[in-house]
């Protein structure tokens, strides 16, 4: 089958991107980025708490780490939840002996579901941020523009319902957004997203909403899940991105490094130490500033 | 130059592409490297562009998820917004140049990072307009387009002239090579089948297949073998010790082709520097372009076109 003519028409071939999104610029050319206390590298821990239903849906597109066998996967809906019973709270004593918070991206369904891992979590301090209603709540261009409004809205409602406060991040089921989803994020009053895996600082999207870039390559489900390497080879790499940042950093200005953990995969019994050890070092280093993602939004928008 | 006989889609298909001829590994006539290296390094980033939402070929999918894919499309950006640079120090730091392939549109949407390039002395040939525009099912005088609008394109970003050519993500006709010959390209990086150069069989030009390679990709080593980081510097550092053993009998190429977006991430650079370092200090390694590899095989090789068996 032959090409249409048209195939090698370029109407969006110009100077900067071929949308209007946002703008380009290189990392190497902004003004250096200050963090708070003198700190060199942000470090954002981000906890996926996730609830994946026993009935899956497939529109616009299966959740990764959803159901896998013939209806009822109890297998597969038991060893999510256990991250949801066992592998946070490991988490949560981890980052409370380490002295950190974190922000953690929750299904509104958990905070219907499970209060009591709610209170638990913003006793500690930490941030908790929009991450759709639960597993089956995914976006994609094809979900119409009233759906994927209405699903935002309920998820905004039911988190704030819980924790008595407006969530202002919010994270994608697997990043995934359509082309209505920033002003959709905007419109409901958000101040980040955390979906766009461009940049490893924050920057601007035109219609106003900050990107807290979630570096995808660095999660434990990349990593560990997908790519099937160990947990201590996972935190090794962490390792090697912070010195390779905080070296960066001591010539460009602050850096950030994103950790995206899950707790049925890094809360396991056999991991979990990988996970303690990790943070633990990190919240021993001079240059680490660890801080929720709300704050280091805050941190960047005050830049002079 | 008359039409190219038609081989392309809807017509007969060969089992055996007629690219080149067979000649043992064992007993080559000896190639050799300047200064008595034993294998030629070359690196190629890969410089590209790939489009938020490109129109569809019915041959092949761009995009896996509905556009805009987020993950897909950001990941890509970040080469053009942060690790370009820090696979580029790395490069110059330990005296690398590149020879770049490249999505020439980039020189449109993000001339910076072509300049920069430029100004690190590395060179340029071409990967396509786009790497979500693919050649399948291209008429000629669409193989053409592309071909002429790689040369003008790069010729006024640059003012280089391309030599080399690596299909827009891989993907061929069966007259691509025979055009780029024709266009007066020297090289082809999308043959795998050695680890010295080899004179491509065309009827027009001097072609040579220039040693690239899927197996030691940073895309391959990273998510087709799943390596770690450091994991992958260790297959660069064995790759390399075993060509610059073998090239003492009949000079070698490695090459590293790399993705900024991948081997610049901040878990992957520093090991990857390590491996730089490695091969610099070694002592054998001829560290070079594409192009003065063609160049030096070109003249210790025999000069009819196509026809030479080294």
């Amino acid at each position: 089958m032959s090409l249409d003519h048209a195939y090698l028409d370029y109407p969006r071939r110009r100077h900067g991107y071929d949308h209007d999104l946002y703008a380009w610029s290189s990392i190497f050319d902004r003004a250096p980025v200050r963090w708070p206390g003198g700190k060199s590298v942000a470090v954002w821990i981000c906890v996926s708490l996730e609830w994946f239903p026993l009935t899956p849906a497939d529109t616009p597109f299966r959740a990764p780490g959803h159901m896998q066998t013939a209806y009822p996967d109890y297998r597969h809906y038991t060893a999510r939840d256990y991250g949801n019973r066992v592998g946070i709270w490991r988490m949560l004593d981890a980052f409370a002996r380490a002295g950190v918070r974190v922000s953690v991206a929750a299904n509104a369904a958990i905070a219907d579901r499970y209060p009591a891992l709610i209170d638990a979590i913003l006793a500690a301090g930490h941030e908790i941020i929009a991450h759709s209603t639960d597993m089956n709540g995914t976006i994609a261009s094809g979900l119409p523009i009233e759906e994927e409004r209405a699903l935002i809205h309920r998820t905004l409602a039911m988190l704030e319902r819980a924790t008595g406060t407006r969530p202002r991040g919010w994270l994608s089921i697997a990043r995934s957004q359509s082309w209505h989803t920033l002003d959709l994020l905007k419109e409901a009053g958000f101040t980040y997203c955390c979906d766009w895996v461009n940049d490893e600082l924050p920057y601007r999207f035109s219609n106003g909403l900050i990107d807290l870039p979630l570096n995808h390559e660095l999660s434990d489900r990349q990593i560990v899940a997908t790519q099937q390497q160990s947990a201590d080879s996972w935190a090794e790499q962490l390792t090697d991105a912070f010195d390779w940042l905080a070296d960066e950093a001591a010539v460009n200005g602050g850096r950030m490094l994103p950790i995206h953990v899950t707790p049925y995969i890094m809360g396991l019994p056999y991991r979990i130490g990988a996970l303690e050890t990790l943070v633990g070092r990190l919240a021993a280093r001079p240059e680490a500033w660890i801080a929720p993602g709300g704050e280091i939004v805050d941190a960047w928008t005050r830049q002079p | 130059m008359p039409a190219l006989p038609r081989r392309g889609w809807g017509t007969a298909v060969r089992s055996d592409p007629g690219l080149y001829g067979y000649l043992p590994y064992r007993n080559r006539p000896r190639l050799v490297w300047p200064d008595g290296k034993t294998v030629a390094v070359w690196i190629a980033p890969n410089l590209e562009y790939y489009e938020i939402d490109p129109p569809a070929n019915p041959h092949r999918k761009s995009w896996s998820r509905p556009h805009p894919d987020v993950v897909g499309y950001s990941h890509r950006d970040h080469a053009n917004r942060v690790s370009h640079w820090r696979m580029a120090e790395a490069m110059t730091k330990h005296g690398f140049p590149g020879s770049v392939s490249l999505s020439v549109a980039l020189c449109q949407h993000h001339p910076e990072v072509v300049a920069d390039a430029n100004a690190r002395g590395w060179e340029f040939f071409s990967h396509g307009i786009y790497n979500t525009r693919y050649a399948y099912g291209m008429d000629e005088a669409q193989e053409r387009a592309i071909i002429e609008d790689s040369i003008r394109t790069v010729r006024e970003a640059t003012g280089q002239t391309i030599r080399g050519w690596l299909a827009p993500a891989l993907t061929h006709t069966e007259r691509t090579l025979e055009l780029i010959a024709e266009h007066g390209l020297s090289y082809t990086c999308d043959l795998y089948h050695d680890d010295q150069p080899t004179p491509i069989h065309t009827r027009s030009g001097r072609l040579i297949s220039m040693p690239y390679s899927l197996e030691v990709n940073d895309h391959y080593g990273f998510f087709v073998y799943n390596m770690s980081g450091r994991g992958y510097a260790d297959a660069l550092r064995r790759q390399f010790d075993r060509l610059a053993a073998e090239g003492a009998a009949s000079g070698t190429v490695m090459c590293i082709p790399l993705h900024a977006y991948l081997i610049g991430q901040p878990h992957r650079i520093g090991a990857f520097e390590r491996v730089l370092e490695h091969i610099a200090g070694d002592g054998r390694a001829w560290i070079t372009t594409a192009g003065a590899i063609a160049d030096s095989y070109l003249a210790q090789t025999v000069t009819c076109s196509g026809e030479s068996d080294q």
